[in-house]
């Protein structure tokens, strides 16, 4: 099997997977990084959203092969200092914005990338930026108030590549 | 760190008992009699019968660790449970720690997660556990100081005397483990009017692990050399395996097994399939999409859900198989009314759709099957492994994850029992992960319905008879969940000439609890159809609903025909309760204030079950080209004295509210030749960000009741009182869900 060297997170991972296997599957079953969460397989619920350099993408469509040296970053290395919360990850905490969980790592994901974007989104910014991501518990009120919290958080510098 | 609690023989007249910690410190174990409250449980009979339900543990060094028996599936009673118990025991929340309990009948009894009823068969109990363990840590530091107790008191896990002396409560733990308990009538419980924590709002427990991606759910379970299956299963429920390219897909990569299980004959147990073993989550699916399986699809591939519609439309007129209920004469009411109005309504089969899909993980070894798994109710697992597998339960042990959702889905345990089964096969912990669509096509789904309904009203547009022949699907010759009609379902018991027929159709498919059985479909259909006899006769629907209600505060279980108990009704009726929530939401909504233009308006519905008493609001807006948009929504909430976290209980209204819309909206389940049409979220929707209602309210309305659930209760009226909202903005009455079928244009 083909191996392939990554950036993940800001660190060199080196696995030996098939080459059309989804980079949901390499951080999940080889790189330890379950954060990131299988929904549907087909794009549709966005459960699985990571950062290819900076950019939300849906890594259970991206296969191995097509990734390269491009950085991945994954919710488990979304802040910058390990040490702290993005401002997402905070204003998240602070409004409990979670029921179940388990879409909100592709929430987070989104939402980041859509504060580093577009610092002050309207509610129409924030509902365009996030209709890719489904909650089935039905959580998207507080998306939206946490996504406006968190902007009033975000630092200059804004969170990890 | 886990603190190993010294189990000892529960004694059958404790209630709490004491436990020493291996590394200095107590633990009090509670035991609650099953069903009972603890009052009756501390001065019981030797005859009664204890079972174990929660710890506490407090180290020397003073940490607080509080054991969570229910599973967590994002209903937050893994957070608002042990609310209970810190706020008795006077521990900053911040400060405990809260574990998730292994599924242990002997330890913590029934470990349930179901039907809103984790808060109020606990809340007594917590209360009174928190209290004696704070009693006994008072008593400690009264005893060390020599003082009476009456002169010490406890605040921010510390005892206070009145000298201005403390103690840490890790200064305590040891001298507080060598106490007798307390009977009950020593313990003093604090009152409602001193709480601190109760009814703010604390977020998840669990939260710093979700935000940042920790393992936690039951999918991120790994194991070292764990394996990793999936399993086919005929697309036609009850299918069974003829044959299989076994000995192709073992040669593919990363493929370590396949084999054919032969089920146990049971729809919601084990199926019959083929299961794949790989090395990977991927190597197991690129493998599937090679496997070539002989199917003996069986009797069910015949039947689909337009020919039980084709039958039903042609059966309407006549009497039902059985009679629910009969008050009065309807036929003749029916006859003598000023009008009469008909119509009938039809809802689909709908799935759960978990965000997560169903998965377990099971490992083999010397005889014991250990298993992790998001499930709701372990026992129901459990026992399947038992009957099915045929091992002993003492060999069973059943580690509890975090649930992506759980919506009754995961009362089913059949995902369960197929990663037992498969793990007994494999010499290494194996992980079963479905697919979506696995998850879609073999769900235990909620069963669709028709109802023919004739109702007449008098010439002052009051209801004077009600009749509706009522079409449910069952399997195995009974309704399935949610798919019975109680004999006192509302407005059973309200009007006076009242019948409720119902005709069944066995089929073959999968049916399962779905968030509020029942009243995920009934309330729909009577508070849309009352909506309609209101506007016939020229009535204020709020005004007529109070009209139905009656002067009555309570209305008691009915007797269905022939007498005995009602079945699948039968609860007593606080109308008292259920007519001040309705005026409560009425006035939070502003009822009858507004005046809309035309494709805006307001309606309304109301819903007893769960114990919980719920009246909403819906304000919609339907654009000409016939988008529905949600301006607003209002809850009143019935649930008792006290919420206890604030936070967690109005995202159970806000996500039931969500829920009850996405139905309404767009979920439908078609079965075409015994197989289930869809297979994942693009031809099933669940409803985007862009949907949500743009204002959701929740108000609870406290009363002198015990405090009761809400993962369940504020779903019902939702669908009702926004299609009742639909009808007044555009003239359009719905009565087929979902309305993604429904034209909703004006002009």
């Amino acid at each position: 099997m083909p191996k392939y060297t990554l950036q993940v997170n800001g660190q060199s991972r080196s696995v030996d997977v098939a080459a059309d296997t989804p980079l949901l599957w390499v951080l999940r079953d080889h790189l330890e990084l379950v954060g990131t969460k299988f929904g549907c397989g087909i794009g549709q619920c966005g459960a699985c959203t990571i950062h290819v350099n900076g950019v939300p993408s849906r890594s259970c469509m991206t296969p191995v092969s097509t990734v390269g040296r491009m950085k991945i970053t994954t919710i488990e290395g979304l802040a910058a200092d390990a040490t702290k919360l993005h401002p997402v990850q905070q204003a998240w905490s602070e409004l409990d914005v979670a029921q179940c969980g388990y879409c909100q790592a592709g929430q987070i994901m989104t939402a980041a990338a859509l504060l580093k974007d577009n610092p002050k989104p309207t509610d129409e910014d924030i509902d365009g930026a996030m209709a890719g991501n489904l909650c089935r518990c039905g959580t998207y009120m507080r998306i939206r108030a946490g996504i406006k919290l968190a902007a009033t958080l975000t630092p200059a510098t804004g969170g990890a590549q | 760190m886990n603190t190993p609690l010294l189990s000892r023989p529960v004694g059958r007249r404790d209630f709490l008992k004491l436990t020493g910690l291996a590394g200095g410190g107590f633990a009090l174990a509670f035991y609650i009699r099953s069903g009972g409250d603890a009052a009756a449980a501390s001065a019981a009979s030797a005859t009664a019968d204890f079972t174990p339900n929660a710890f506490v543990r407090i180290t020397t060094a003073g940490k607080v660790t509080i054991v969570s028996k229910q599973p967590e599936m994002g209903q937050g009673v893994k957070t608002s449970l042990p609310m209970i118990i810190a706020e008795q025991l006077e521990v900053p929340f911040k400060d405990i720690a809260i574990e998730q309990a292994d599924f242990d009948l002997k330890k913590y009894g029934n470990q349930g997660a179901g039907g809103s009823n984790s808060t109020p068969n606990n809340y007594d109990n917590f209360h009174l556990v928190g209290a004696t363990v704070r009693t006994m840590l008072v008593e400690a530091a009264a005893q060390t100081w020599g003082v009476p107790a009456s002169e010490c008191r406890a605040e921010k896990a510390t005892v206070v005397h009145t000298s201005g002396k403390k103690l840490t409560y890790g200064q305590l733990a040891t001298k507080a483990a060598t106490l007798a308990v307390p009977e009950k009538s020593a313990v003093t419980l604090k009152q409602p009017k001193d709480f601190k924590l109760l009814g703010t709002r604390v977020a998840q427990y669990d939260t710093p692990a979700i935000v940042t991606g920790k393992p936690l759910f039951g999918i991120d379970v790994k194991l070292p050399g764990m394996l990793y299956a999936i399993y086919e299963k005929c697309p036609a429920f009850g299918g069974k395996v003829v044959s299989a390219n076994l000995d192709q897909i073992k040669t593919l990569p990363g493929v370590k097994d396949a084999f054919i299980l032969a089920g146990n004959d049971k729809l919601k147990e084990l199926v019959p399939g083929v299961a794949i073993i790989a090395d990977s989550t991927w190597a197991a699916m690129s493998a599937r999409k090679q496997l070539k399986i002989v199917w003996d699809e069986g009797k069910v591939a015949t039947e689909s859900w337009e020919g039980f519609v084709a039958q039903a439309t042609a059966k309407a007129a006549q009497p039902g198989e059985r009679v629910l209920r009969k008050d009065g004469d309807p036929d003749a009411a029916l006859a003598g009314a000023a009008k009469v109005v008909e119509a009938n309504y039809v809802y689909p089969f709908i799935s759960h759709a978990n965000l997560e899909p169903q998965n377990t993980t099971a490992h083999w070894k010397d005889g014991v099957m250990e298993i992790w798994s998001p499930t709701q109710i372990p026992s129901i697992g459990t026992g399947m492994v038992n009957r099915v597998l045929g091992i002993p339960p003492e060999k069973i042990i059943l580690h509890l994850n975090r649930a992506g959702g759980g919506f009754g889905r995961r009362i089913g345990a059949d995902y369960l029992i197929e990663a037992a089964a498969i793990a007994q096969k494999v010499n290494a912990p194996v992980k079963l992960t479905w697919s979506r669509e696995d998850d879609m096509k073999h769900d235990q789904y909620r069963p669709g319905g028709l109802h023919f309904l004739k109702g007449g009203i008098d010439a002052k547009g009051k209801i004077v008879a009600w009749k509706n022949h009522f079409f449910t699907f069952g399997e195995g010759g009974s309704p399935g969940s949610g798919g019975s009609l109680g004999a006192d379902e509302f407005p059973g018991r309200w009007i006076a000439n009242y019948q409720a027929d119902q005709t069944m159709f066995d089929t073959g498919w999968p049916m399962g609890p779905w968030r509020a059985p029942g009243g995920c479909v009934f309330p729909w259909v009577f508070h849309s159809f009352i909506d309609e006899l209101a506007h016939a006769g020229g009535r204020d629907p709020l005004e007529l609903r109070l009209e139905i209600l009656g002067d009555k505060d309570e209305m008691p279980a009915g007797t269905p025909p022939g007498g005995g108990k009602a079945k699948g009704g039968g609860a007593p009726y606080n109308v008292a309760r259920m007519r001040n929530v309705l005026k409560f939401a009425a006035e939070k909504a502003g009822w009858g204030q507004k005046k809309f233009a035309k494709g805006s308006g307001a309606g309304l519905a109301f819903h007893f079950s769960h114990r919980g008493y719920f009246a909403q609001v819906a304000e919609v807006t339907v654009t000409k080209d016939g988008e529905l948009k949600v301006d607003r929504f209002v809850t009143g909430a019935d649930i008792g004295a006290q919420v206890v976290n604030l936070s967690g209980a109005e995202n159970q209204v806000e996500g039931s509210v969500l829920d009850g819309l996405c139905v309404l909206k767009s979920q439908e389940i078609n079965i075409e030749r015994g197989r289930v049409v869809q297979g994942n979220f693009n031809d099933y929707p669940l409803m985007r960000i862009t949907e949500a209602p743009a204002k959701v309210e929740t108000y609870f309305l406290s009363t002198n009741y015990p405090t009761t659930g809400l993962g369940e209760p504020a779903l019902p009226p939702v669908a009702p009182a926004i299609c009742n909202a639909i009808f007044a903005a555009t003239g359009k009455r719905i009565r087929q869900m979902p309305l993604s079928r429904i034209d909703l244009r004006w002009s």
